[in-house]
């Protein structure tokens, strides 16, 4: 027999070492996250899938299902922390998504629709992040960061490179990249590594190509994250 | 680059070798490094990651994440004024304005001549004989403007730290009250030979009766936890011992490592027997540093007479002998697994937990942490026995506790109670009078109103890691709540989003009240953030952040309200604030430079 947890009130099947979120999006379930990646091991730090289980606020990508847990995740108590989690996230970057490449395939962006976040509610934090654009078919544009280090563990734990680490502390904390200059040219980044196309904001970008597909018609314009993802789970 | 002085690679050289060249090494290799030139400039990152064969981008990720490690020019005389609340009281911003003031400079700028550089730093855990300062790593307490004064003299004149006036770095242990364990005069190796005749299980067994639990502030139960790690699979095992004392408000650890190390470093070996561990470490916050000195010479004469090191007391299987690790701070390594990383020469960022440490701590082995405080109790227990030290105390905390009493008092120091007393007795004997509130277990813990001066301290009613703050009527509560804040903020890893920016907001709200432009909306704004920080935050630093403000706003809601203006939103935004630095730069401040409020123009 199969064990299960309570999501929502809904059964949810699942096997040992599997996690709340893996469990739920199998089943057909959607938990939100921006830092988790199902090709590499919770990370934990974007807290937007936080779940309620068995009373207690966990994350779900990080925390193990148990046998008969109740998971509360799609009310309007987690659903506020989420969006609230996003507004954060928006506040302390700098991210105009009408001039931003990536609008329309950012899934900052994409979640901020999903949680029906309508304004950023606190103060901006307007931090000065310059733009790297040493690099002859990459860009850098730090303004965007979301610190998920995707793009710090695909290049360490993928690509062999390391090209990226982040430096500074709390709120001062930023993404830098493997160089005494500071510059990403002066790395042995290239555009076919995986850290080049990881990232789920509009900070690693390829030069030389500016609104291929007209906005309005891109991955997140014609389709909810929500439905996308389960979309990929099934397949 | 041609302006940076050539790397001394000789001796960066001589640092590495004699850290075997390991990349767990890699933060006490930058702080040794960084003593060549006071700072770590760019290329000595660029050497160090080409020795030790790691990333670049990870020395530099390391660098930057700890507030003693600098990457940007400092002074040659590098001063921190410690910023606790208690500091603050005592005057400490007045005495660092006069400084500053005397030696031409802003805080936190460097001087033209790259002499002196003076900023504020978290508590420095000298709250008992404040205000504190850090002089390059080397304490002074007491400060007065007459000290202030003879400080910028000497400062001036570049006389070295080693040629200042003695009395200057006597750091006093101000010990109030003694019970069972400051009262306790062991012969070194006395427990230790007790335990090694018990026998391994036999020993544990004692630990188990005793009732200990952890004094860092969290209570587990020390003999599970040692069990634990003892059941667990991995070699080597390791004992580690917590000193990162970084609470603010608390300074017991100071103490007992001062005039009590062999009691601590007795207790590790003792945890070492208990677990199996051959490992140990000592992770000292980089604020105490200065009692680095003397605690190496109580290992060697440890290591001298047996025990520590291989066969201790003769024991064919009994090898332990303990490194001291140095943090340079960050108060979020007090965190286990955060100081795991560190200890690993890694940025100090909390794990995700499962797995605990007891069963994948250091290096993936199993590990012990333990509060020095911990530590030095199974002495205790060794001694006089597991039932003996269950006797004092309550039935749910056994023994004593270490209190570090600070603030508005006749008599701050150290005062060990057995558990259970309550705070009443304790503002009597340190001679507090018109007491409004106790902080109790620093900024983490809990803010005490006059009605629950009944309540005691212990496990199942007031915990704490030792930290008692009194703040008498004159004081605002408000100002204690934005101080603890401030802190939070400073020192929060900024791994998970609630509590980096969460924790920065919360510092906003704040200094918008307190700058007069607070509103009714504030408070709710307020209220939600200290919720999702309570509930989403990765380690305790983040869901204690709020705690200051959600028991200040619970019990002293007026200090909130006298600085609403009686609207149900103000903007933060201040348009006269704003022209701070276009006065600045044309050195006006006469009323033309100002911008008039709409209120003011009405009149």
């Amino acid at each position: 027999m199969t064990k299960q947890f309570l999501l929502d009130g809904q059964p949810v099947p699942f096997e040992d070492g599997q996690t709340i979120l893996e469990a739920a999006r199998k089943a057909g379930h959607y938990i939100p996250s921006l830092c988790w990646h199902q090709d590499f091991p919770p990370h934990g730090s974007c807290k937007l899938c936080i779940v309620k289980a068995a009373g207690r606020h966990v994350s779900a990508c990080a925390t193990p299902a148990k046998e008969g847990w109740e998971v509360e995740s799609n009310t309007p108590e987690m659903n506020g922390e989420r969006r609230g989690l996003l507004q954060m996230l928006f506040v302390e970057g700098n991210h105009f998504c009408p001039s931003c490449e990536k609008s329309g395939n950012c899934e900052l962006q994409a979640l901020g629709y999903e949680y029906e976040m309508l304004t950023p509610r606190f103060r901006h934090f307007f931090p000065e992040r310059p733009v790297d654009a040493s690099h002859p078919d990459m860009l850098l544009d730090f303004n965007r960061c979301i610190f998920c280090e995707l793009c710090v563990r695909a290049s360490r734990d993928v690509d062999g490179k390391s090209v990226f680490a982040l430096t500074g502390r709390g709120i001062h904390k930023h993404l830098t990249v493997n160089a005494e200059s500071g510059r990403l040219a002066d790395t042995d980044f290239s555009k076919d590594d995986l850290a080049a196309r990881i990232c789920p904001v509009g900070v690693i970008l390829p030069k030389g190509r500016g609104f291929a597909v007209p906005i309005g018609e891109r991955t997140f314009d014609t389709e909810t994250i929500r439905s996308k993802t389960l979309k990929e789970e099934e397949s | 680059m041609s302006t940076l002085p050539a790397t001394p690679t000789a001796a960066l050289d001589g640092i590495l070798q004699r850290h075997g060249h390991y990349p767990t090494e890699l933060l006490q290799i930058l702080i040794e490094a960084q003593d060549l030139e006071g700072w770590l400039p760019a290329p000595t990152l660029t050497y160090l990651a080409q020795a030790l064969h790691i990333p670049r981008s990870r020395v530099e990720g390391v660098a930057g994440f700890y507030s003693f490690l600098y990457t940007q020019p400092v002074g040659r005389y590098r001063v921190l004024f410690s910023d606790n609340i208690t500091d603050r009281m005592l005057g400490n911003t007045e005495l660092m304005d006069a400084l500053c003031r005397k030696l031409w400079i802003e805080p936190g700028k460097l001087s033209e001549d790259g002499l002196v550089s003076i900023t504020t730093t978290s508590c420095t855990g000298l709250c008992d004989q404040g205000p504190g300062m850090l002089v390059n790593g080397r304490a002074i307490g007491q400060l007065t403007h007459r000290r202030i004064n003879e400080i910028a003299e000497m400062i001036r004149q570049q006389r070295p730290l080693d040629l200042w006036p003695a009395e200057y770095f006597q750091i006093s242990d101000n010990i109030r009250r003694k019970d069972s364990l400051l009262n306790l005069d062991m012969k070194p190796g006395a427990a230790l030979s007790a335990v090694v005749e018990m026998g391994r299980e036999g020993w544990l067994q004692e630990v188990q009766k005793s009732n200990l639990r952890g004094r860092g502030g969290a209570g587990f139960a020390t003999a599970v936890k040692w069990a634990s790690a003892r059941n667990a699979a991995g070699e080597p095992k390791v004992i580690v011992c917590n000193a990162d004392e970084g609470e603010p408000g608390t300074f017991k650890d100071r103490v007992l490592l001062n005039s009590y190390a062999d009691l601590v470093f007795e207790g590790m070996t003792l945890a070492a027997w208990a677990v199996g561990a051959s490992e140990g470490f000592l992770y000292l916050r980089g604020e105490y540093r200065y009692l680095l000195p003397l605690l190496e010479a109580v290992l060697a004469r440890r290591r001298e007479a047996g025990l520590l090191g291989r066969h201790i007391l003769h024991e064919p299987c009994f090898d332990f002998d303990i490194r001291i690790h140095l943090g340079a701070g960050a108060y979020v390594c007090g965190e286990e697994t955060a100081l795991i990383e560190s200890l690993e020469g890694k940025r100090g960022t909390p794990r995700i937990r499962p797995p605990f440490p007891v069963t994948k701590g250091y290096l993936g082995r199993p590990t012990v942490v333990n509060n020095v405080e911990t530590l030095a109790k199974t002495c205790l227990i060794a001694l006089g026995g597991g039932e003996a030290f269950a006797a004092s105390g309550t039935a749910q905390s056994a023994g004593t506790k270490l209190l570090s009493i600070s603030g508005d008092c006749a008599e701050p120091g150290i005062y060990e109670y057995p558990f259970g007393v309550p705070i009443a007795r304790i503002l009597e004997d340190c001679g507090a009078s018109d007491t409004q509130a106790v902080q109790v277990g620093g900024a983490a813990g809990v803010c005490l109103a006059g009605y629950e001066f009944q309540r005691r301290i212990a496990y199942e009613d007031v915990p704490t890691a030792g930290a008692f703050m009194i703040f008498d009527g004159t004081r605002d509560l408000f100002d204690v709540a934005r101080a603890f804040v401030h802190f939070f903020a400073h020192e929060s890893c900024g791994f998970c989003t609630p509590c980096r920016v969460g924790t920065s907001l919360l510092q906003g709200f704040m200094d918008k009240l307190a700058d007069g432009h607070g509103a009714k909306a504030d408070l709710a704004d307020i209220d939600w953030l200290d919720r999702l920080l309570k509930n989403a935050s990765h380690c305790g630093l983040g869901s204690a952040a709020p705690n200051p403000v959600i028991d200040t706003l619970q019990k002293f809601r007026p200090a909130y309200e006298r600085r609403l203006v009686s609207l149900d939103f103000e903007p933060a935004f201040d348009l006269d604030a704003a022209l701070a630095e276009a006065r600045q730069l044309t050195a006006r401040d006469d009323p033309g430079a100002h911008l008039q409020t709409h209120e003011e123009e009405e009149k």
